[in-house]
């Protein structure tokens, strides 16, 4: 029950199942559990908010979703169709599942508008004019028109960060991967950044799997919340924020969002103490 | 991008093309041996007339084989000159390399720390830099009393530069906030220097040197090459080759440079150990 | 430009740039011509060669107003340009390559680094044995050591490369030769460059030891028969043209890398404010 309860069709693509999700490295010899047995479901359509403390494996999660490692043993699919098992390890990485990375990867060496129209061009689904068009329509919707033509290390992280979420869902993904995507902006930018992302989702009903440590940022955004232990990793708790879209500022101070906070800080800043103690490297 | 993960498939690739390419070279040299004159004859003329020779097979005909150079060299080993040469080139490099460290560090700390002393010091070293330290020869050898010292000298240059080059990036580099975190801690700038930039600029000294060393080596090799490498009873690698040259053992030219090759290669990766020795946290990133 | 360039002129490094000039003239011209120190005697001081440099007709034959000194010239950076466009040409996609395929790189990395230690020079007699006449050989040498230079670091350069702009790509649907067009070629471009200007250095190092050793033509060979003519203050003539000309192809090179970098320049710019 996570779906926008407004006129807009429900969205049906885009559900992931991670079923009992295992990973383990071993980066000299040692072993090291980065995901124990976890489990989520994430409905079609749904904003999944991932949070726990730095190093707990999350971002080995979002990688196996997208594809860039494998995982050890267990399943992961998307709307039905596998991505991951035991068997089959690794996903191919690929334009249903959309990552914006942590430190941003739009390609300095490309224009904003390039780097926008970059996907549909590569697939060969749009012609570089036709990208290029649709690209500068969806900049505009996102509030990003006049800077088509300037180079990513030109503008602010902050509009960095939309175009890479433009670029994306120039593609038209079942999924949204975002890594811990505001992480270092301050929280000015990161609450403008919020209501900016609300309304590009409300226009394009893609599944967001989000990463963060920030509670409220997660609270703030999520249908569902996802509380992770520490390394090894696993869902410790997970929430279903009841607080009716479409959201904005003022849901910040409401008596729901306090008391939401209430229910669950408590078990996130558990699970920070022991990261603390056991002296975790930053994942 | 690239994970240095010591595979055995690695190995086995690369020794599998070492293999080959011996064995090509060894197949090349001796074609004079089982190919016919005219067999490559349309090729050959192409070739001629890039400049490449036209013997048997295009340019690898009169290079001598593997199997000959290591002939020669079983024989050489037992002759204490070409150890000698060993030695004597290994001298020249360790003086003038150490020398280069010697003044160039504390150059290079010098220019990046006081901002006059750059303003003063880096221009004229930038002009200076683009004559290549063979061009000095001439110059040294009129200057400095014995060739020796003019090798030396010379050797010294080549390294000094890239040393200087290096330390000056590195110590530019370092992150302001170290500086400000020490002096929030009251640290006088001499602490300041001897606790922040110092080891700071350490990694980028360690990389000037490795280059220096290669750099240190090519001059050595050239300046025994071209003075002929007389000196006090001094041969050197360098001057061993153009000998083997002059008396006509190709064998020995071989043998000659793969021994360079080899004391390069051991020379810089002594370096390396000692860089690691001294640059402790950089080996647990 | 003109506004850096006007806020450069007034900031003191002018002057301390002229400091640091006279004091190393002023030195070289002292220690030669006025004090006569006991070894800096015998050296050309700064006014003969100075002399001999604008001479018409000078006593050693070269001048900037003898023909021979341009053609000397000319040759030089012929055989360079030459040598480092070929070594640019092979050894740019060669470091391309290992860069991108661990198995290329597993295969042909060892030999490469088998023979890149070995320097220059001890190339010279197997040049003369491989080659019809010195050109081809000088070029050949000179060749070599910009190639190691230019392919390695572009190899680094590859493997430096964020590894999130390449999962970017695959994200975005690329395919292998999709991403190697517009992720790797563009993200190593710099550190190609950096390793271009390493690579001209070294390629007039290799220059001047091949003409030194068996020229007929170009700087190195005069700087090397100056000395044997007793000519010493064409010895320094030919040291400052070399210099300066090999500063100058430096400089080419950097600038072609920022003609090709323009992001990089606004990066910068935008960094500096």
């Amino acid at each position: 029950m996570g779906a926008a309860p407004d006129a807009q069709p429900a969205q049906t693509r885009g559900a992931i199942r991670i079923e009992d999700v295992v990973k383990i490295y071993e980066p000299d010899g040692a072993a090291v559990m980065a995901v124990d047995h976890c489990s989520l479901e994430i409905e079609a359509g749904e904003i999944c908010m991932i949070v726990g403390p730095s190093g707990c494996g999350k971002t080995t999660l979002l990688n196996a979703i997208a594809g860039f490692h494998d995982i050890t043993s267990g399943r992961i699919t998307l709307d039905g169709d596998v991505l991951c098992s035991t068997g089959r390890p690794k996903a191919e990485p690929g334009p249903d599942r959309v990552v914006v990375f942590q430190n941003g990867a739009l390609f300095p060496w490309k224009t904003n508008l390039q780097n926008v129209a970059f996907g549909p061009v590569m697939q060969g689904k749009l012609t570089v004019r036709e990208a290029r068009e649709k690209a500068l329509g969806m900049m505009a919707d996102a509030g990003l028109a006049g800077v088509e033509n300037n180079y990513p290390g030109e503008i602010s992280s902050g509009m960095r960060r939309r175009v890479e979420i433009v670029r994306a869902l120039m593609n038209d993904p079942k999924v949204l991967l975002l890594d811990e995507p505001y992480r270092a902006l301050d929280s000015l930018t990161k609450s403008v950044m919020h209501e900016a992302l609300l309304e590009i989702y409300y226009k394009n009903k893609v599944t967001i799997f989000f990463i963060t440590h920030d509670l409220e940022e997660a609270i703030f955004l999520g249908h569902k919340v996802a509380i992770m232990t520490t390394r090894p990793c696993k869902p410790k708790k997970v929430l279903e924020v009841n607080i009716p879209h479409p959201r904005d500022y003022g849901v910040l101070t409401s008596k729901r969002f306090r008391e939401l906070i209430e229910e669950t800080s408590e078990a996130v800043h558990e699970e920070a103490i022991k990261a603390f103690q056991t002296g975790e490297k930053e994942g | 991008m690239a994970k240095r993960r010591f595979s055995t498939k690695s190995l086995g690739r690369g020794l599998f093309s070492i293999v080959v390419f011996l064995i090509l070279w060894e197949l090349g040299s001796s074609s004079k041996h089982w190919i016919g004159a005219d067999f490559f004859g349309p090729l050959r003329d192409a070739l001629g007339a890039m400049g490449f020779k036209k013997t048997w097979l295009p340019w690898i005909g009169m290079i001598p084989a593997p199997s000959d150079v290591l002939r020669a060299w079983a024989g050489v080993v037992g002759d204490s000159g070409y150890w000698q040469s060993w030695y004597k080139s290994f001298l020249r490099v360790m003086a003038g390399f150490t020398a280069a460290m010697i003044l160039g560090i504390p150059f290079g700390l010098l220019l990046a720390v006081n901002r006059t002393a750059f303003g003063i010091g880096f221009p004229v070293f930038e002009v200076l830099r683009p004559i290549p330290p063979l061009a000095w020869v001439p110059a040294a050898i009129i200057f400095w009393p014995t060739q020796e010292l003019s090798i030396a000298f010379v050797t010294f240059l080549g390294a000094f530069y890239t040393i200087v080059i290096n330390v000056v990036g590195g110590a530019r580099s370092i992150d302001v906030r170290f500086f400000q975190a020490a002096r929030s801690m009251g640290s006088s700038r001499w602490d300041i220097f001897r606790r922040i930039i110092l080891p700071a600029t350490l990694p980028s000294i360690v990389v000037g040197s490795a280059v220096g060393m290669g750099i240190t080596w090519e001059v050595v090799v050239a300046a025994e090459m071209i003075s002929g490498g007389g000196g006090t009873g001094g041969n050197g690698l360098g001057f061993f080759i153009w000998n083997s040259y002059v008396g006509g053992s190709y064998e020995l030219i071989v043998v000659g440079m793969i021994s360079i090759g080899i004391a390069g290669f051991i020379s810089s990766e002594l370096l390396r150990a000692l860089g690691k020795f001294v640059t402790p946290w950089l080996r647990l990133r | 430009m003109l506004y850096r360039l006007s806020l450069w002129l007034r900031s003191p490094r002018p002057f301390l740039m002229l400091v640091g000039f006279t004091l190393f003239l002023g030195f070289w011209y002292l220690a030669v011509e006025v004090w006569k120190l006991p070894r800096f005697r015998e050296m050309p001081g700064l006014t003969t060669v100075l002399k001999e440099w604008t001479n018409p007709d000078p006593a050693y034959g070269l001048s900037i107003y003898t023909k021979d000194y341009y053609s000397h010239m000319w040759t030089s950076v012929w055989r360079v340009t030459q040598a480092f466009l070929l070594a640019t040409a092979l050894g740019v996609p060669l470091g391309l390559l290992l860069g991108w395929s661990k198995k290329l790189k597993d295969f042909v990395f060892p030999v490469f680094e088998m023979l890149r230690p070995i320097p220059t020079l001890a190339w010279v007699p197997i040049a003369i044995v491989m080659f019809v006449g010195t050109e081809p050989a000088v070029i050949f040498l000179t060749f070599l050591s910009s190639f190691f230079a230019t392919a390695l670091n572009t190899m680094l350069g590859v493997e430096s490369i964020d590894e999130s702009y390449v999962r970017a790509a695959n994200c975005l649907g690329a395919s292998k030769r999709q991403v190697f067009i517009h992720v790797i070629v563009p993200g190593a471009l710099p550190f190609i460059f950096t390793g271009l200007q390493i690579s001209i250095g070294v390629a007039w190092f290799s220059l001047v030891a091949a003409e030194m050793v068996s020229g007929q033509f170009g700087l190195g060979y005069v700087i090397n028969n100056s000395y044997t003519q007793v000519a010493y203050p064409t010895i320094v003539i030919g040291m400052i043209t070399l210099g300066a000309v090999g500063y100058a192809t430096s400089a080419l090179v950097r600038m072609a890398g920022n003609l090709l970098m323009q992001w990089r320049i606004r990066e910068l710019a935008m960094g500096e404010q």
